[in-house]
């Protein structure tokens, strides 16, 4: 009953106005770049470096293999400190961090955007046909979503990522799209309802389209942007899921590299050393704080547009 | 308001339904048997000897028969022996669930302590220095998983200053003093981001509370501010925050579940936990089955608490 | 800009103590992002002890924002005020806000426009009357039950045994707003603000609750200032009239003045939209023509110039400053004050010129002859 609540930003503007050519747009975009809060751009400038390095982790000349373990061939050392080679100096198995950061930011922006795209579709579809719809279809699909929220999540998360005998990166993604799509529906199906009862849905029907049509050309298009905001929301709450998972042993498999997974392992020098806890977690909280704050902001530029209307 | 508790029942009894029935069947799909936990692999060797535990604990029977007797028994409150240490499901679960259920009400006592002054203060200097600072600070605790939460407070307060023991748990019957040195830092842990979340949703509404006229007629009476925030401005602006309350015990068992693991603590959650390494599935569909009813048990109280709070919806109902 | 003298209020020459507000030279700015918005600018009047005063204007005149001003309730961090608002002597605008609070509720309250809104939904009605009154008079819990009692008992509120346990959505809009009066009303203010208290009733309705404010203030020897966009809510209730435009006054003397020998034609225009309930529903409402401006856009000169019927030359000139009629204490700002040759000459001249403005008055003077039937509406019901 609250997440379009919460949201703030269930924007059913029936589109621009029409005339708006990508170059103004463009323009438009870099004025509102600058008109960004010095701790949104440096959010900002932080998520573009991470999506970058993720992206061309491979490619990026000098970075360490991440699950080089040099102490076993003598030509490295366990828990060193930040050093030439060693940016951020190494764990407690002799692996570069930086590299494991660079990597893990991989699985954990590979797990939350795979999370999100799967919400999104299914939110809009599911959404817009149930707030569309209403009657029978509505009331099934509802029920529905209420028992998949009423489920732990988290249990049932652990328990199919436990007893599945190989745990990828896609499995993983997979078994979270199920816990995911009925919170995006919800969102969905609460803008789907607002966009039905306007003015131009009306006219629609009163002209005769068919419904498929308006499902199509009215209410999709508009309950997209709703739902996409929510997804933008939900980036940061996906980015901690796949850090928990990892930490307690239940993202990916132990070689890959994972922030939460980082944070496990180095737990037990933790008195011995701490740097090895500290990268990933300072990593990890700065890109969960960056997509909240880069929300935070989105949300204030939207209400102070709809109330300038 | 006897109609909303009738519907509210009968909502609970098929959710109950439904998720049991969908971790028995999630619990049969996937890979994974039962009998692994019955007889260690290398006794698997006698076939009779294992068809004869199988016919035992009604391996053999079909999905639904064996639902069916699970369900029956569930009704007169029987929810089945552990797989593994024989015990009945209900007495662990009548064990572990006061532990559990004490790091939650500590750690949602903690941050409705925190967070209603702060985010009534929030409101009330809306946009000046003291609301940028608490937004701020709101921003970052929302950013806080709670596993990372709970290890820098182990680092600083067990590690470091040794205040409180990194792991382990002392019942109240040890006494309330020991009891509550270990509840501290896992409720703590939860507490943080919960907090954060408490605020903002209070803030948010405190300050669409605080431009109504009535609010202005309170201050045109010479009541002091303080009078002003908490008798007149807070009540009509819980409603939110109520929801928001509820709603998050389904993070927060999530929450437990990762916190009793990073502190050792032998609560539900951690049984869930181990039951799902060990395919205790008995124990797993018990406590699942108990931690729905909690959740939507507690989204009706809610519903009931609006009642209490907001009169004019106490009338419409 | 305007640069006009400041005018101080001369109605009377007072004994000091029978002075009870004197308000000089008040202004109010609201610093938006679009510019400075001067909602109130420079008011200045004086009021005895024991009198009523109206202020009429139309909605964004800056009623409201006068009288909250001189209460020093404006919210927000935006909002300047300057000049003096002399309470008993003392200058509320420089008191410090415990000061201030002492005052608010026991020696000045304030009842609001909308009934509906200024209770708060969620606080029992008991309390809600006498809360005030225990704080700043530590009456107990049962003493204030009983005030409450007789308070409500006197705003006539049925049944206020059972009523006083209730929340305001079970009361309708006009006892809701008896229960807004009894709680201003609790610590027997000396000075009471209404503003717009009707404007949310129904029209049976607002009688009642008018009738009820003048007993009070007749019977408590309250000091009451009446804000209302209503001309006919003044006519025959208070003793003195201020009508405010566009953040100004431009005509202030006693009520019986403002019909009897109306001087601006903004009051003159007021007076031909006044809803008329002793005469058929029918009878021709002549809303002014235009709008009022916006606060931020001001036009040179006379503020009122662009909607005016006798604006001439100088009006879009020079802002007129407020100028005896008589010596009554009557005063109104005009170059052209309605009754003067002046005045008619202007009329005809924009007539010939055919001035929109002008066409529609003189086509409702002779369709309705409005302008006669309201002049002796203060003696009806006056209390
Ligand atoms: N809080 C505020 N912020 C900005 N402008 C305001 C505010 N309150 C009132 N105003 C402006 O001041 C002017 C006078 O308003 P008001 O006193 O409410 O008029 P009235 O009570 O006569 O209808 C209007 O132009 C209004 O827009
Ligand atoms: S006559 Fe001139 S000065 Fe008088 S109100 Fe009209 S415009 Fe203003
Ligand atoms: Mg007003």
């Amino acid at each position: 009953m609250s997440e379009s609540a919460d949201l703030g930003v269930v924007g059913n503007q029936p589109t621009d106005d029409g005339g708006s050519e990508s170059a103004g747009r463009a323009t438009r975009f870099v004025g509102v770049l600058k008109r960004m809060p010095w701790l949104t751009k440096f959010c900002f400038t932080w998520l573009i470096l991470l999506v970058s390095a993720a992206t061309f982790a491979d490619v990026i000349p000098g970075l360490h293999d991440p699950d080089y373990q040099g102490f076993i061939f003598g030509d490295g050392k366990t828990n060193d400190g930040p050093s030439a080679s060693h940016w951020l100096g190494t764990d407690n198995v002799s692996r570069d961090i930086l590299a494991r950061l660079i990597y893990g930011a991989r699985v954990s922006l590979i797990f939350a955007f795979s999370g999100v795209a799967v919400g999104v579709t299914v939110g809009c579809i599911l959404g817009s046909i149930s707030g569309f719809l209403r009657g029978f279809v509505d009331t099934s699909i509802m029920a529905f979503v209420d028992v998949m929220l009423s489920f732990p999540a988290l249990v049932g998360l652990l328990f199919v990522t436990t007893l599945l005998e190989a745990r990828g990166l896609f499995v993983l993604c997979a078994v979270t799209a199920i816990f995911i799509w009925p919170r995006f529906t919800r969102v969905g199906r609460a803008t789907a309802i607002t966009v039905s009862g306007q003015d131009f849905v009306s006219a629609a029907k009163a002209i005769g389209t068919s419904r498929r049509r308006i499902l199509l050309r009215e209410i999709l298009p508009n309950v997209f942007p709703a739902v996409l905001a929510f997804g933008l929301v939900s980036m940061a709450i996906l980015i901690i899921l796949e850090s928990t998972l990892s930490f307690l042993g239940l993202g990916v498999e132990i070689p890959t590299a994972s922030w939460g997974g980082m944070i496990a392992q180095s737990r037990q020098d933790l008195l011995i050393n701490v740097w090895p806890a500290i990268w990933p977690s300072v990593t990890l909280l700065m890109t969960v704080y960056s997509f909240n704050n880069l929300v935070d902001w989105l949300r204030a530029q939207t209400a102070v547009r709809s109330a300038a209307v | 308001m006897p109609k909303m508790i009738a519907s509210r029942l009968l909502r609970l009894v098929l959710t109950l339904l439904t998720v049991s029935f969908a971790t028995f069947v999630m619990v049969n799909v996937l890979p994974g048997d039962a009998i692994n936990a019955l007889i260690p692999i290398d006794a698997q060797q006698d076939q009779e000897f294992v068809e004869q535990v199988r016919e035992e604990w009604g391996l053999n029977d079909p999905m639904l028969v064996r639902y069916g007797r699970w369900l029956g028994n569930a009704v007169t409150g029987d929810l089945g022996d552990s797989i593994v240490t024989g015990q009945p499901v209900t007495a662990e679960i009548t064990h572990r669930l006061p532990i559990t259920l004490e790091i939650m009400f500590v750690a949602v006592g903690l941050s409705l302590l925190l967070a209603v002054p702060v985010g009534v203060f929030s409101a009330y200097r809306e946009g000046k220095r003291p609301d940028r600072v608490i937004s701020g600070f709101a921003q970052l605790g929302l950013s806080m998983p709670v596993f990372v939460t709970g290890l820098i407070l182990i680092y600083i307060f067990a590690l470091k200053l040794n205040w409180f023991p990194a792991t382990g748990w002392n019942r109240p019957s040890n006494g309330i003093g020991p009891n509550l040195k270990t509840v501290a830092l896992p409720a703590m842990s939860l507490a943080i981001t919960e907090a954060a979340v408490y605020t903002r949703v209070l803030r948010s509404d405190m300050i669409s509370t605080l431009k109504e006229n009535y609010i202005l007629s309170a201050r045109a009476k010479g009541l002091t501010d303080r009078f002003v925030l908490f008798r007149h401005g807070l009540r009509p602006s819980l409603l939110t925050l109520v929801t928001v309350v509820g709603l998050s015990v389904g993070t927060l068992i999530g929450g437990t579940l990762v916190v009793e693991f990073l502190f050792a603590i032998p609560g539900i959650g951690r049984r869930i936990f181990s039951a799902i390494y060990q395919r205790d599935f008995m124990m797993v569909q018990g406590i699942t089955v108990l931690i729905t009813a909690f959740y939507v048990i507690v989204n009706t109280v809610v519903d009931v608490a609006y009642m209490v709070i907001d009169p004019r919806i106490r009338r419409t109902n | 800009m305007t640069t006009e003298g400041t005018v101080v209020a001369t109605l009377d020459v007072p004994a000091p103590e029978s002075e009870i507000l004197r308000v000089e030279d008040l202004r109010t700015s609201f610093f938006l992002p679009i510019g400075e918005l001067e909602a109130v600018r420079g008011v200045s009047f004086l009021l005895q002890r024991g009198r009523s005063l109206g202020i009429v204007g139309e909605s964004g005149s800056g009623k409201t924002v006068l009288a909250r001003s001189i209460m020093r309730l404006n919210v927000g961090a935006n909002v300047k005020t300057t000049g003096r608002a002399l309470f008993e002597g003392r200058d509320l605008l420089s008191l410090d806000s415990r000061e201030m609070r002492k005052l608010w509720g026991s020696k000045i309250a304030m009842i609001f426009q909308d009934p509906m809104t200024s209770l708060n939904p969620m606080v029992k009605i008991g309390r809600q009357v006498t809360e005030h009154l225990r704080k700043h008079r530590g009456v107990g819990r049962q003493a204030a039950k009983q005030t409450a009692l007789e308070l409500l008992n006197e705003v006539r509120i049925p049944e206020a045994e059972s009523r006083i346990g209730r929340f305001p959505h079970e009361l309708s809009g006009g006892m809701r707003q008896r229960v807004s009066i009894a709680s201003a009303l609790a610590c027997e203010p000396s000075l009471l603000f209404a503003d717009e208290p009707t404007t949310a009733l129904d029209v049976t309705v607002q009688h009642q609750i008018l009738n009820l404010l003048s007993r009070e203030q007749d019977q408590r020897n309250m000091t009451l200032v009446m804000v209302t966009h209503d001309l006919g809510v003044v006519a025959g209730r208070t003793d003195d009239t201020l009508v405010m435009y566009a953040g100004k006054v431009v005509e202030k003397a006693s009520t019986i003045e403002i019909f009897g020998r109306t001087s601006h034609p903004y009051t003159e225009a007021l007076m031909r939209s006044i809803p008329r309930t002793t005469q058929a529903s029918h009878t021709p409402l002549v809303a002014i023509t235009g709008r009022p401006p916006v606060a931020t856009h001001l036009p040179k000169g006379c503020a009122f110039s662009l909607r005016c019927p006798y604006a001439q030359l100088k009006c879009h000139e020079e802002d007129p400053p407020l100028t005896p009629i008589g010596n009554s204490g009557h005063e109104a700002a005009c170059w052209f004050p309605v009754g003067t040759d002046a005045n008619q000459e202007a009329f005809e001249r924009n007539l010939s010129d055919r001035l929109p403005q002008t066409l529609v008055v003189a086509d409702s003077l002779i369709a309705g002859k409005i302008g006669q039937t309201v002049g002796d509406s203060p003696e009806e019901g006056s209390a």
